[in-house]
């Protein structure tokens, strides 16, 4: 599944980084690396984009893009 | 004295800022990198005349895709700062040390300024900075911008790396097969970064990441171009990723496994488990959006009613007052009536008017900054952001342009903490479509002639009228002249954090400074021409009657242009060049040129150059033509070039036009 798709309050382990050019580096650069486990916080008052933690911080990025993030949900407890 | 140049560099968000004004107080010079509008600002440091300090652009990478990263490599390998301050929020560490690493490779000398180490302590997590540094290979200084802590130890620290040109030592963080191909690689490039200049190992992991910039600089033959490709393929097979994928995770594989030696962390930081509260309510689903609405409403009553207005007031009399003594002083010295006219009409009038701004500006700017500095403005961003995408711009677009419509002066200044060049030119651009303040006067002008009982309705469909032009200018210049890649919206949220007082004061300083800068230069010449034209004949001589100037004959020379929009008056004509003084001169040229004494003789007077329909196209141009000479300084300073003030100027006039005409000339069809 894609980040997009994860509902806030839920986490998941990063798979892949697909997409090209500007954005996929800058994605990989924030630290959107392979194994990297994050968590979907929430999603702005107008749906759209969503607030993500991971490495100890605070990122957002549009659902367009996080679409482009393959992850493994985490099982919840 | 030898001048020893150092360069700050770090991410954003990591009190970079902060400690550079630690370092080198107020005495800064702010300008812009060559060729871009990317700010660079530069100051000496404290007790170290011979140190100027450079603050490069907040970035996360050197990666070669946004102008505010080329300029830093670019400086960094061009410029040959003598020493890097890396600066690095300890409470991030990770993220923080991806481009530390790349830095690194650049062997300049380096220091590692961790900040905010108060607050991993006060957190109850713990950094072994010693651990770190021997790891690195590089000095680090635990420091807290915020509280001025340890900044004495790091100027200690960067003179000692300078003076025995300490470079980073160990490099090496890559293994197996990233580490065969950057290995291979570099002795093929050896010679050629030589040449050109570039340290060998950073030209050969950028290489392998496919870095055009450096393909390009080093000049490689073709042979070893295909060399070089097949060594990254090799690599990319053996680890099944591409070269992108493959570096930064080599890079963040290494400083995970660093980080497990030497930070020790029982938990998120104080600040961030704060952050998540405040975000609770200030980014809430159903709240966030009126409390954004209620923040700025008390910015926009702060400044423009409670302090603003009194101290603009204030500042009117003063200006006044001073150019009834100036005058007093004239007469008695007996000058020449085009002298004391020039001092007066001109210099007093023209500046004074626009110098009467300046608390407004300054204040706004305090707001700004307690907003920008404590983390709010990037929630603005986030909750707003789907608004303005459609138009190819993100989030952070929507506070200047808020602003816009009570100054474009601030709003295009504001501009300038949008962190990507594209989304700046064009929040520029598109800002003076938001009806400001000073235009409120001539709205009032018309709809007491023409539509008394209607204003409100006037006022409100002109409010929209200019969002909607630049909703359609979006459209436009995202699909021409930007069409180029977007930088994509991936942005932090930075814990809340109280703004530094030293950090905001400056802040309010510099604007100050610039819009005072702008007020005695730019504007200064503009309000002497403006004067000129207006109490001059062509024959060089004073005339009594304006109506016999050079400008209302220019007035009358370019009138017919407005023919299709329905007012073909030079009186009309001559009020839309000086509105390019300031917006509010529209209606005192009016008044002059129709020689009326009250409001009601100017609604008269307006009856015999307007129609009803004409004076709505009138009102149309007047809100989306070229704003005034301070905003186009402003937008001049911002863009770095007249061409590109210009280039606006002239497509806010165009779009004025076509707008105007279209109200005109579909109206016909109605009236």
């Amino acid at each position: 599944m894609t980040l997009d798709t994860l509902k806030p309050g839920e986490s998941g382990t990063i798979i892949s980084v697909g997409g090209n050019g500007a954005l996929r580096r800058h994605l990989l650069d924030m630290g959107l690396t392979p194994k990297t486990k994050i968590h979907v916080r929430k999603v702005a008052p107008m749906g759209d984009p969503i607030e993500l933690f991971l490495r100890s911080y605070v990122l957002t990025l549009r659902k367009e893009d996080a679409a482009n993030i393959v992850v493994e949900k985490e099982s919840s407890k | 004295m030898n001048e020893i140049l150092l360069a700050l560099a770090g991410n954003q968000n990591s009190g970079k800022t902060t400690l550079f004004n630690c370092l080198t107080g107020s005495n800064q010079h702010v300008g812009n990198f060559p060729g871009v509008t990317v700010e660079k600002k530069e100051g000496r440091v404290l007790h170290h005349k011979d140190m100027t300090l450079v603050d490069l652009p907040g970035i996360y990478s050197l990666s070669p895709y946004t102008s505010e990263e080329v300029v830093t490599r670019d400086f960094l390998l061009e410029e040959h700062p003598r020493a890097i301050i890396n600066i690095v929020d300890a409470t991030n560490i990770e993220r923080n040390l991806y481009l530390t690493l790349q830095l690194m490779e650049l062997e300049i000398p380096m220091v590692i300024a961790l900040n905010m180490m108060d607050e991993v302590r006060a957190s109850g997590n713990t950094i072994h900075v010693d651990a770190l540094q021997k790891q690195l290979g590089v000095p680090v200084v635990p420091i807290s911008a915020g509280k001025n802590e340890g900044i004495h130890d790091l100027v200690d620290a960067v003179e000692n790396v300078v003076q025995n040109d300490l470079r980073p030592k160990h490099f090496d963080f890559c293994t197996g097969e990233v580490h065969r191909a950057i290995h291979a690689i570099g002795h093929i490039i050896e010679d050629h970064a030589h040449h050109a200049g570039y340290p060998v190992r950073f030209a050969a992991t950028k290489l392998v990441e496919g870095d055009e910039p450096t393909q390009q600089a080093l000049g490689i033959h073709e042979n070893d171009l295909h060399l070089i490709d097949h060594l990254v393929q090799d690599m990319e097979q053996a680890l099944g990723t591409d070269r992108e994928a493959a570096l930064a995770d080599m890079r963040y594989q290494y400083i995970e496994t660093l980080c497990a030696q030497c930070v020790v962390k029982r938990g998120e930081s104080r600040e961030q488990l704060r952050s998540e509260k405040i975000d609770r309510v200030l980014t809430h689903k159903f709240f966030g959006i009126p409390i954004f609405i209620g923040v700025m409403f008390l910015v926009f009553f702060l400044t423009f009613e409670v302090l603003g207005a009194p101290l603009q007031s204030l500042l009117e009399a003063g200006i006044a007052a001073l150019s009834t003594q100036t005058e007093r002083l004239l007469t008695s010295l007996e000058v020449t009536p085009w002298l004391s006219s020039l001092i007066l009409d001109g210099v007093f009038a023209g500046v004074g008017s626009v110098l009467s701004f300046l608390p407004i500006i300054v204040i706004l700017f305090f707001f700004l900054s307690l907003l920008e500095d404590s983390g709010y403005m990037a929630r603005v961003a986030f909750v707003m952001d789907k608004l303005l995408r459609k138009i190819g711009l993100s989030g952070r677009s929507f506070v200047p342009m808020l602003i816009g419509f009570g100054c474009s002066v601030p709003a295009i200044m504001s501009a300038r903490t949008l962190s990507s060049e594209r989304d700046r030119k064009m929040t520029i651009l598109l800002t003076p479509f938001m009806s400001c303040s000073a235009k409120l006067p001539i709205y009032g002008m018309i709809t007491a002639a023409f539509f008394p009982h209607h204003g409100g309705l006037v006022m409100i469909s002109l409010y929209l009228l200019g969002i909607l032009v630049a909703i359609l200018s979006g459209l436009l210049l995202k699909n021409t002249v930007f069409r180029g890649n977007p930088v994509p919206f991936v942005m932090e949220l930075p814990a809340y954090r109280l703004p530094a007082a030293k950090s905001v004061l400056l802040h309010m300083w510099e604007k100050a400074k610039d819009f005072l800068k702008k007020a005695f230069t730019i504007i200064f010449l503009a309000s002497i021409v403006i004067w000129f034209a207006q109490s001059f004949n062509w024959n060089l001589q004073m005339v009594q009657n304006s109506g016999e100037s050079i400008l209302a004959s220019i007035g009358s020379f370019i009138s017919p242009i407005f023919t299709p929009l329905g007012f073909n008056d030079w009186r009309a004509s001559t009020a839309l060049i000086t509105g390019f003084t300031a917006k509010e001169s529209v209606v005192s040229t009016l008044s002059i040129l129709t020689g009326a004494g009250t409001d009601a003789q100017l609604s008269l007077a307006l009856s015999s150059i307007f129609t009803p329909l004409s004076s709505l196209s009138f009102l149309t141009f007047t809100i989306l033509y070229m704003p005034c000479v301070a905003a186009f300084a402003a937008a001049k300073r911002e863009l770095g070039s007249w061409r590109r003030a210009l280039a606006g100027a002239a497509y806010q006039t165009a779009a004025a036009y076509i707008a105007a005409l279209a109200v005109f000339q579909i109206g016909r069809f109605f009236f």
